[in-house]
């Protein structure tokens, strides 16, 4: 092989107007890659987005199975489950009874799981990877093969994460914060695989995140300037910087983690440690506070990841079904953007109990207010983009007109968690355990249900059930209620988080009949979902449906549904606002984006 | 090569080689950027660690003495004219490929993998004559830290060392199809190696000589 000393001339250089469009037919169409390119090791965004979205739903599954069992324990402790005990071995379930080791090893392990290999990957990874480039109408994401490689480094990491149960000791038991020392300390290997499987999933996360950045900022069609970005895009925008730059101190705190479980440094382990009536024979001088911080400096950032991309899903599906445009959209947007911001700097207010000073905790329970603005100015737009419309309710809009009041509980219950005085009362309590699932369950899960029932179209042609969906719907809602409400009263009277048995304790038995409706709620959850799962498959068997059965104005509807390899099949141009509808004096009730002048 | 590329989706996204009318850089470069920026965080968290660790410690290093006694200053100062002058070879192999010259190219290239690894041979001794004495990662924080952070650089000075064989040989063959794309790809991973580079900048006098 020799490199020729041939000047650039024979590379087409896009006509040099700056518009790089003018090449794009011709390629790639007319030839058929093999199964295993096309579906296995896929460039295409839209592959690779269901990709994410199917492991993701699965693993959400499999996190929400651990729950449920550790329901058992906690609505009847020590009450055998005697198939269920068989099934798990000797080990977990002794005579059926669940041992204390396993019950913590699914609390972190539920944890784990349901953050960073269900919601993210299905906000971010799935939704993300599918919407985002159709949204901007762009024939891919920037970078498909790192794209590609950005599923390859997820899926190990998860199965690693799955993987660890089987190892002797089974997997990680101290919470999904894996505080030190307690983490350092316990000698199982599964501790070790939830650090490699993290370093796995945090690249998988910033790899991702660099794609979206360059995508929306490089790929967006001719005419879509940043204030006619849909807002779906914009809240993948911010999500994508959170993953870019508060992912990266995680992989320091678990590679040092690493270090002192198999190198035996002490980097968050200090000076005199006794263990069990015995010094901990390691050097010291290190600080488990440390972690602390690194961890938080990941996750509370996180937890907005968690939670705009939902956002974005809500906002599209409510200027769809309320057919006007968005209330205050550009507000929404500042507000996403100031959140992005502020989610750097209130990591500590995790950490009041912590003893790391007035004068700190003061610090954060400021800007934990501070940034409480922005989440109800977005929430007041939603709500004010409902008023006076002649609002449609197909399965997607019951989802999230849901998550307006479930996000409302979520958010204004955090608040006496961000006032110290309040905090120390409230900390560690099943307060907090509702407070963060109102977010995130009949928040953020609702959201991409929602998401899932209305882009299900786009991905397959075809249109979900609508009776099957209102039946989710409502038994969702239901469970979903009565599982987290009843929380926020046991956290109120003082039941701890993290217990084995709530009914050592007296204000634990005088409650306990809490637990047991929360456990029947989750159970029945369960259930909830199996009209889900029918209609997901079931309905790919359905006729074709409208090219745009919402009646939508975004760009992604200016593609085929399925859209085909390169999406378009001419290069969209974005003519106006992303949200046209019920345009005084058009003809129809919404004018989309991708529409010329008629 | 010639024949569809089995990434078709390639030839149809915009701004793989020309610039972006507004951010003036083509995707590549952009992504470089960004990932440098993921990677300052990285470092970032690791080094704030350090100060951390070290200003709450009564002594540093913690069993007495200085840094600069206890770590090898004369190798690590050698290490330090390696790295900077492997970032100028880079440069040079990048401004050889503007100018289409390949065979200065390929020159300056090779010899910006070969200090990659007189860096890494040097570090080698560094590191075999700690373990001869017994001081292990575990002996105190001082060498936690100082295998941790110079450990970490070892593997991203081990990355620049692969990318830059890629573009060495296999990659090279993107020159005969795209020679444009090719030098932005030179160009990239010269931005990735400076930043390797610009670590070790950092990492030299705050573990070795404060």
């Amino acid at each position: 092989m020799t490199a020729p000393t041939t000047h650039g001339a024979e590379i087409h250089q896009g006509g040099g107007n700056g518009h790089g469009h003018d090449h794009d037919q011709g390629h790639g169409h007319g030839h058929e890659l093999p199964f295993w390119r096309k579906y296995v090791f896929s460039v295409d965004h839209k592959i690779i987005g269901l990709q994410y979205g199917l492991t993701a739903l699965v693993f959400l599954l499999v996190g929400f199975s651990l729950m449920m069992l550790m329901r058992w324990q906690l609505a009847y402790p020590g009450r055998p489950l005697a198939w269920v005990g068989k099934l798990l071995g000797e080990n977990a379930m002794p005579g059926g009874v669940m041992a204390p080791e396993f019950y913590n090893q699914l609390g972190a392990m539920h944890g784990t799981i349901m953050v960073f290999m269900g919601i993210v990957p299905l906000a971010v990874g799935a939704f993300g990877n599918y919407v985002v480039p159709l949204q901007i109408g762009a024939p891919d994401m920037a970078f498909p093969r790192l794209n590609m490689a950005s599923y390859w480094a997820f899926l190990p990491g998860g199965l690693l994460m799955i993987y660890s149960f089987f190892l002797p000791g089974g997997a990680a038991q101290s919470g999904w914060t894996n505080y030190p020392p307690l983490s350092v300390l316990t000698q199982t290997a599964g501790q070790t695989a939830w650090l490699f499987a993290m370093v796995l999933l945090i690249t998988s996360s910033l790899l991702g995140s660099i794609n979206f950045i360059v995508t929306i900022v490089q790929l967006r069609a001719r005419g879509l300037s940043f204030w006619r970005l849909p807002f779906f895009v914009h809240a993948q925008f911010v999500t994508a910087f959170l993953l870019l730059l508060a992912f990266p101190p995680l992989e320091a705190a678990a590679v040092m983690q690493l270090m002192d479980r198999l190198a035996g440094t002490s980097f968050f382990l200090p000076t005199g440690l006794v263990v069990s009536g015995e010094q901990w024979k390691v050097a010291g001088g290190g600080s488990p506070l440390l972690w602390q911080h690194l961890f938080w400096f990941l996750a509370h950032p996180e937890v907005y990841v968690l939670i705009l991309p939902g956002m974005g899903i809500v906002a599209e599906v409510i200027a769809n079904n309320t057919r006007k445009p968005l209330w205050g959209y550009r507000l929404l947007v500042y507000s996403v953007i100031f959140i992005g911001f502020m989610s750097f700097v209130v990591w500590a207010h995790h950490m009041f109990m912590t003893g790391m000073g007035t004068t700190m905790s003061t610090f954060f329970q400021t800007t934990t207010m501070i940034i409480s603005i922005p989440s109800v100015i977005i929430l007041t737009c939603f709500l004010m983009s409902l008023y006076g419309g002649a609002i449609r309710f197909p399965t997607p809009m019951l989802f999230a007109t849901a998550f307006l009041p479930m996000f409302a509980i979520g958010g204004l219950t955090g608040l006496p968690l961000g006032l110290t005085a309040s905090d120390i009362y409230l900390h560690d309590t099943f307060y907090v355990i509702g407070h963060f699932h109102y977010v995130v369950a009949p928040g953020t899960i609702f959201a991409l249900m929602a998401g899932i029932y209305y882009w299900y179209p786009k991905a397959t042609g075809k249109q979900m059930n609508e009776t099957l969906g209102k039946v989710h719907f409502w038994l969702s809602f239901l469970c979903m209620n009565g599982i987290f409400m009843p929380m926020f009263f046991q956290g109120m009277a003082g039941l701890s988080r993290r217990l084995y048995d709530p009914t050592i304790y007296a204000h634990g038995r005088a409650i306990q009949s809490l637990n047991v409706i929360i456990s029947w709620s989750a159970w029945g959850l369960f259930l909830a979902q199996l009209p889900f799962i029918w209609n997901f498959f079931s309905s790919l068997m359905r006729a074709k449906a409208a090219e745009n059965p919402w009646a939508a104005t975004t760009l992604e509807w200016a593609a085929p549904s399925p859209p085909p390899h390169g999406n378009f099949p001419t290069p969209p141009v974005a003519y106006r606002e992303p949200y046209e509808y019920s345009v005084p004096g058009h003809t129809s009730d919404y004018h989309p984006q991708f529409a010329g002048e008629a | 090569m010639a024949e569809a590329s089995p990434y078709a989706a390639d030839a149809l996204i915009p701004h793989t080689v020309e610039p972006h009318p507004v951010t003036g850089i083509p995707n590549g470069k952009f992504g470089i950027w960004l990932f440098l920026a993921s990677e300052v965080m990285l470092f970032g968290a690791l080094f704030s660690s350090y100060v951390v660790i070290r200003t709450t410690a009564a002594h540093w290093p913690p069993e007495g003495g200085l840094s600069s006694e206890i770590l090898n200053v004369p190798l690590a100062t050698v290490n330090t004219a390696v790295l900077i002058t492997s970032s100028i070879t880079m440069v040079l192999s990048w401004a050889s490929l503007k100018m289409q010259n390949v065979p200065r190219f390929r020159l300056w290239l090779g010899a910006t993998i070969a200090l990659a690894f007189v860096f890494l041979v040097i570090k080698y001794f560094e590191y075999t004559h700690k373990f001869e004495q017994g001081h292990f990662p575990s002996h105190d924080n001082f060498y936690a830290i100082y295998f941790t952070l110079t450990g970490l650089h070892g593997v991203h000075v081990i990355g620049g060392i692969i990318v830059n064989t890629f573009l060495l040989t296999a990659g090279s063959r993107m020159w005969a199809t795209e020679p444009e794309r090719f030098t932005n790809r030179v160009e990239n991973a010269g931005l990735y190696w400076h930043f390797v580079d610009l670590v070790w900048i950092f990492l030299f006098p705050s573990l070795y000589l404060l």
